[in-house]
């Protein structure tokens, strides 16, 4: 499986570092750029590891939508030049601190990590679940059936997520013509349409 | 080193989690890019789920892999239309100007 560990390494070096760019770029759009490169490298993990859908799923709706948001905002709201930076400017006394906290979140992972004692019947790389019916076939077999209260639900949050975003972005201005549908119906011709009688080398006058 | 097994993807996922942690913590500028350390965050958790799920065999790890991501979207959403009205009420998304609700 020298194949599998080759692009692991590449995949996974790629990840790390544009994780690092996105939270040390001094400009964010580059962040957002490198965002899209982390999401893009995660994927190819998922679809390299077996899990095809869920790697395309990343593709598709992180760096199609999510990212693209994201790149959307930043150029919104003209912050692109609003350099961020850790350690200039006005003296700031929690990053020894969270410095600290931070080392000792990866520590304790990586303890826990090298430590794990492995149950027996996992699986190695070597011999990883290849099964005749595809991965996007496990998954609606399991989906639909077993778990559609959550998949529902989570059409739900969906929907409320996107009422949600529209409610407060909404404003109304002063000023601005918009339509009115129900004006527009319920005209009928007798409203809108005056008969003239037009006398010969008289022509009409339209009073405006 | 050339086997590579689930405590490799484990390790690839601490690594995520600990950037997005440190990207936190460590910002002082910009609200957005809080929001993406915490996309990286839900990115790591992702990782362990789906190592956990190939590894082990069993597909339900990829079904909560799909609640996270849904979950994900809607915070981005949510998120974004809050900072873009604080933009449009304040005129500045700078971590240290947002203390309206210090004492």
């Amino acid at each position: 499986m020298l194949a599998h560990s080759i692009f692991f390494y590449f995949f996974s070096v790629i990840a790390i570092f544009s994780s690092l760019m996105v939270i040390t770029s001094r400009n964010t759009v580059n962040s957002v750029f490198f965002l899209i490169l982390d999401f893009i490298s995660v994927g190819c993990l998922f679809i390299m590891v077996g899990a095809e859908f869920l790697g395309m799923i990343i593709l598709i709706v992180y760096v199609g939508a999510v990212a693209v948001l994201f790149l959307f905002v930043v150029m919104m709201l003209n912050v692109a030049e609003q350099k961020q930076s850790w350690f200039i400017g006005k003296k700031s006394t929690h990053i020894p601190i969270g410095l600290i906290v931070s080392v000792l979140i990866l520590l304790e992972l990586l303890v826990v990590v090298g430590g794990w004692k492995y149950k027996d019947d996992l699986m190695s790389s070597n011999t990883l679940n290849i099964s005749d019916i595809s991965n996007t076939h496990q998954l609606g077999l399991v989906m639909y059936t077993d778990y559609i209260l959550y998949f529902q639900l989570s059409g739900v949050i969906l929907l409320l997520s996107m009422i949600g975003a529209i409610l407060l972005t909404f404003r109304q201005r002063k000023g601005v013509k918009k339509q009115s549908y129900f004006n527009q119906i319920s005209r009928n011709p007798s409203s809108s349409i005056e008969l003239k009688e037009v006398k010969s080398n008289q022509g009409v006058k339209i009073d405006d | 080193m050339i086997e590579i097994g689930l405590g490799h993807y484990l390790s690839l996922g601490a690594i995520v989690f600990f950037l997005g942690v440190i990207g936190i913590f460590l910002n002082r500028k910009n609200v957005i890019v809080i929001l993406m350390s915490i996309e990286l965050i839900l990115l790591a958790v992702n990782i362990n789920l789906i190592s956990f799920s190939i590894f082990s065999g069993d597909i339900v790890g990829q079904i909560f892999t799909m609640l996270i991501l849904t979950v994900a979207a809607a915070e981005a959403a949510i998120g974004l239309a809050i900072i873009v009205i604080y933009y449009r009420n304040k005129g500045s998304i700078r971590v240290e100007d947002i203390h309206g609700m210090k004492g």
